[in-house]
């Protein structure tokens, strides 16, 4: 059982267990799930705005054949919904992606990586 | 960037640590934007992803636990070239990382701190906790590693040294925990359902036999 069925469900060919959990590759992957989740939660959107958002990025022609690069196209589709949506711009979403880039490459060894750590800001 | 002359045995030393794909930073990006907007937070979507502690990544370290356990052989492999070891599993690092395998023993418990930065093995060891990122936890770990165990309901005698152990960028450690009584009959497969996420970094025990199911 889980909670999250109706995003599972508008979610064509998200990786599950078993158990029909999601599973993931990579920590950032179950962040980017999880916020879609909660902005479904918050009626930010619908589920049907978010498979169409999901299905457009799912079928652009250049997939990885073996769908590695599945919430490659997840993001990528959260990213369209909330520019969309006008929550934020395109501009706006790459400026603070490069920053977080260089706030990591700034950030030392054991120390937490946060975005004041962007020499640039 | 390579002007340096005179560490001639040390490789690397240019190379970041911290590294965001370009995936990586968007989904930040994202929850930066979406956090200002007050449409998310930050600690409901920690708990959210908590809840998938077991579905993210291979938990690969879980096999070579219960690999230890069942071959001697294996162990002292482990032991002695944690990396090699792991790596014949055929689990490595994304960064090529050298791990450390240290093994609780009936006198030494081990604790592992560490895990702010993007370093943490987590294709070896799965997720880490939240709370274990945050860094409260790492300095109260040093200072006083009796008192952070027992508020994770590990009580460990005080004749038990503990070891507490804080990852480099070089090198990360992986906590063997003590096999659990009464698994003589189990296999590997059975053993490694016993191997938590919080037992290989020292902050929980295996399960018990009667724990498993």
């Amino acid at each position: 059982m889980n909670a999250f069925e109706p995003l599972l469900a508008g979610s064509p060919g998200l990786p599950k267990s078993n158990e029909g959990d999601p599973v993931f590759a990579e920590p950032w992957q179950a962040e980017a799930f999880a916020m879609t989740v909660r902005l479904h939660e918050k009626g930010v959107f619908s589920w049907s705005e978010w498979a169409e958002a999901l299905s457009h990025e799912l079928y652009k022609p250049g997939r990885k054949a073996d769908a590695s690069d599945y919430f490659d196209c997840w993001v990528a589709a959260l990213s369209r919904l909330v520019t969309e949506l006008s929550i934020t711009s395109w501009d706006h979403l790459d400026h603070l992606t490069q920053s977080w880039q260089r706030a990591a490459e700034a950030t030392p060894h054991g120390k937490p990586i946060l975005l004041e750590n962007d020499p640039q800001r | 960037m390579t002007s340096h002359s005179d560490d001639g045995d040390h490789h690397d030393h240019d190379h970041h640590d911290n590294h965001f794909s370009a995936v990586q930073a968007r989904v930040k990006a994202l929850e930066t934007v979406l956090t200002q907007k007050g449409l998310i937070d930050p600690a409901a979507i920690d708990a959210i992803v908590d809840t998938y502690e077991t579905k993210i990544g291979p938990r690969n370290g879980a096999r070579v636990v219960a690999k230890a356990w069942s071959e001697p052989d294996f162990a002292g492999w482990l032991r002695s070239d944690a990396t090699a070891a792991i790596a014949s599993l055929g689990y490595t690092g994304r960064q090529g990382e050298h791990m450390r395998a240290v093994f609780n023993t009936p006198e030494t418990h081990n604790l592992v701190v560490c895990t702010l930065c993007s370093c943490y093995p987590w294709s070896v060891l799965g997720l880490p906790p939240v709370w274990y990122k945050a860094p409260p936890y790492r300095s109260r770990a040093v200072i006083d590693p009796r008192g952070v165990l027992d508020e994770f309901g590990v009580t460990l005698p005080d004749t038990k040294k503990i070891r507490v152990w804080d990852s480099t960028a070089e090198l990360r450690y992986i906590v063997i925990p003590e096999r659990p009584f009464g698994t003589e009959s189990l296999d590997q497969q059975a053993l490694a359902d016993l191997v938590t996420r919080d037992s290989m970094i020292g902050t929980g025990l295996a399960k018990s036999a009667g724990e498993a199911r």
